[in-house]
């Protein structure tokens, strides 16, 4: 069972910790596709620090500031950016996912639009991971009940 | 936009369903014409794709413009363009009828199920157009999922019991096909299937090679719930919600046949299960034993969804058995049943769950007299029997007739006669039906029921009917010219 904990070592460790976490996570997706990481792995820690901040205070206090349907509307939006992405290469022309047409709509070159349209996607991933690691972690921790949590 | 139908065959329905849980969450009302929109525009694009196909040959689309073998790519030809036809119509009729049932069985969870059905039929569309077998197990893992998904909802409190069986089912299915994938890939470096079909045949006595195919064809056979491996279909299609049934019997298994037919016949040549790996004779066994198994299991049914269940069973039979008997007429009579069975098992779902929908009670024994209060419904299924028991000029003779002729042809006698047998079981199941309505004897009781007014399932679940009942009388007097027009081409030229 998941309840508010008043140890004050906890709380301020994972309070410290959690901005670390994130620009971690940001680093692990922005660099997905020059060296190991991406959007997946980055999710992963992206998520890993909501599930740290419900370990150390409770899934009340952290569905106040992130409530579910927004954790729904963001498993969504992940995927709907990579497969946006790919339907705009389709308006513009060019085959399903082609990234380089892009190069029409931003002010880079083809090269480089596709670089940017690999890292578009990795954030849609990132966004849909992080959404899915928590809800997963939610329906674990609380039984499916989504409340303070019912498992002892 | 025409070139590029073959990727809008997925991209819509994905999209859609994506769209629907940020956009359902807000205005409740636009999920339904969304899902419709979104599998009409997968229909319209399928039948595009199967003309082009017919018109000037097979299509290569490459996504993200990547040549292959490095990158992926879809590919339609005349068997993937017939099966991604079938899956989208008949989808998109049965999604026209989840509005009344759904709206009934799960009100307030209307969005959520409109995105789950659109990720099942992008699966399925996904694994019939892609030219990779990687691609494939991912969509096989997308529609896998969210049928587990569909089934759990089931209105029985045992429904997510058999969503639990089938989730493990399933999952050493799809490990199994994962396995071969591997191995394959081990061996050639390659998951392209016009890559491997080149690259395999130097390879077909390695035992690693073998194994593979084995692994394959352990895998479908869980997904499709051939013979011995079918013991989560029964539970979970009857437990699920009547629509999810109807989708699941009319589309899932037959896109796993497509599967088996494309693994045995493209990747691998022909002549590698004919001559190399002898198997046809034992999967032939085994699906006459699953059409034997099947009709006779559902004779002993009492509750009219358990009993289309086994009948299901046997009519996957149907279709592996004119696949092992590798000819031509055989293999004619699998590809044309992987169309007629979809719109028979469709018509029969569609018209019990109507039935369930007004009577809550789908019991055989509580049926009497049914067709009085539910005269169009009670046709419908009478009409889908007769085609599954294989009466001309219904639809199931036709593919019935190439399966018996091809076992003659292969000279399986032994086969031809199983086909017969099974008809006979199944005209035994359905006349048994048809008598408990139409033939009984009123009881002197009830006299007023005599008189029982028409009170049919809401137009939105009758129409649906309807379409697929008609459907199979019209596939039945259009056979000839399916079979000339795309079966004869789907059919590996080597035959």
């Amino acid at each position: 069972m998941i309840k508010q904990c008043d140890n004050v070592i906890v709380q301020s460790v994972s309070r410290f910790l959690t901005p670390f976490i994130l620009l971690f996570a940001l680093y692990v997706i922005a660099h997905g596709h020059y060296s190991p990481g991406g959007g997946f792995q980055g999710g992963c820690i992206l998520g890993a620090s909501f599930i740290l901040s419900m370990i150390a205070y409770d899934i009340a206090e952290v569905k106040r500031r992130m409530t579910e349907k927004m954790n729904t509307v963001l498993t969504g939006v992940g995927v709907l950016i990579y497969a946006g992405i790919g339907f705009i290469c389709l308006l513009l022309g060019a085959n399903y996912l082609d990234y380089g047409v892009l190069a029409e709509i931003l002010p880079v070159g083809t090269a480089k639009a596709r670089a940017l349209g690999t890292f578009g996607i990795e954030i849609g991933v990132g966004i849909t991971v992080m959404a899915v690691m928590v809800s997963i972690f939610l329906n674990l921790a609380s039984g499916g009940e989504h409340e303070e949590g019912s498992v002892e | 936009m025409i070139k590029n139908a073959p990727v809008l065959i997925i991209v819509v329905p994905l999209l859609a369903s994506l769209i629907n849980i940020i956009l359902g969450l807000r205005w409740r009302a636009l999920s339904f014409p969304l899902m419709l929109a979104a599998l009409s525009v997968s229909a319209a694009s399928s039948f595009i794709a199967l003309n082009t196909v017919i018109d000037s040959g097979t299509i290569h689309y490459r996504l993200g413009g990547w040549a292959p073998p490095w990158g992926i790519e879809y590919v339609i030809d005349h068997l993937s363009g017939f099966v991604a036809v079938i899956v989208s119509f008949v989808s998109l009729v049965i999604a026209v009828y989840t509005r009344k049932s759904i709206e009934r069985e799960f009100p307030g969870k209307t969005v959520y199920f409109h995105s789950i059905f659109l990720l099942l039929v992008t699966g399925l569309l996904g694994i019939v157009v892609t030219g990779d077998i990687f691609n494939i197990y991912v969509f096989l893992e997308i529609t896998s999922l969210a049928s587990y998904a569909l089934v759990a909802i089931g209105p029985d409190k045992r429904a997510p019991l058999a969503a639990f069986n089938y989730v493990i089912m399933g999952t050493i299915g799809a490990c199994f096909y994962l396995l071969g994938v591997g191995y394959l890939y081990i061996m050639t470096g390659t998951l392209n299937i016009a890559d491997l079909s080149r690259l395999l045949p130097g390879l077909y006595h390695s035992p690693v090679i073998q194994v593979a195919f084995a692994f394959f064809m352990v895998g479908i056979a869980l997904k499709i719930a051939l013979f011995p491996l079918h013991r989560w279909l029964p539970d979970a299609y009857t437990l699920a919600p009547s629509a999810v049934s109807a989708l699941v019997a009319s589309t899932m298994t037959k896109v796993g046949a497509y599967l088996m037919i494309r693994i045995i016949f493209t990747v691998f040549q022909p002549f590698f299960s004919i001559e190399v790996l002898p198997v046809m004779n034992l999967v032939g066994w085994v699906a006459a034993a699953a059409v034997i198994f099947g009709s006779g299991y559902a004779i002993a049914q009492t509750e009219l969804k358990r009993m289309l269940a086994y009948i299901l069973i046997a009519e996957v039979g149907y279709i592996v058995l004119g696949v092992s008997f590798a000819n031509r007429t055989g293999l004619t009579g699998s590809i044309l049943h992987i169309l007629n069975d979809s719109f028979m098992m469709a018509c029969l779902f569609l018209a019990v769950g109507a039935i369930a929908y007004k009577t809550k009670n789908t019991n055989i024994a509580s049926l009497s007299h049914i067709h009085k209060t539910m005269p169009i419904t009670m046709a419908a299924f009478v009409v889908g029997g007769i085609s599954v028991v294989g009466i001309p000029p219904t639809a199931g003779f036709f593919s019935k007739w190439y399966l018996v002729l091809g076992a003659i042809e292969a000279g399986k006698w032994v086969f031809a006669a199983v086909l017969l047998i099974s008809s006979l079981m199944t005209a035994i199941v359905f006349f048994r039906i048809i008598e408990r309505v139409y033939f009984t004897a009123a009881d002197p009781g009830h006299g007023k029921s005599a008189r029982a007014v028409m009170d049919e399932a809401p137009l939105g679940m009758l129409v649906p009917v309807l379409v697929m009942a008609v459907g199979v009388l019209i596939l039945g007097l259009f056979s000839g010219r399916i079979i000339t027009t795309v079966i004869q081409f789907a059919v590996p030229s080597v035959f």
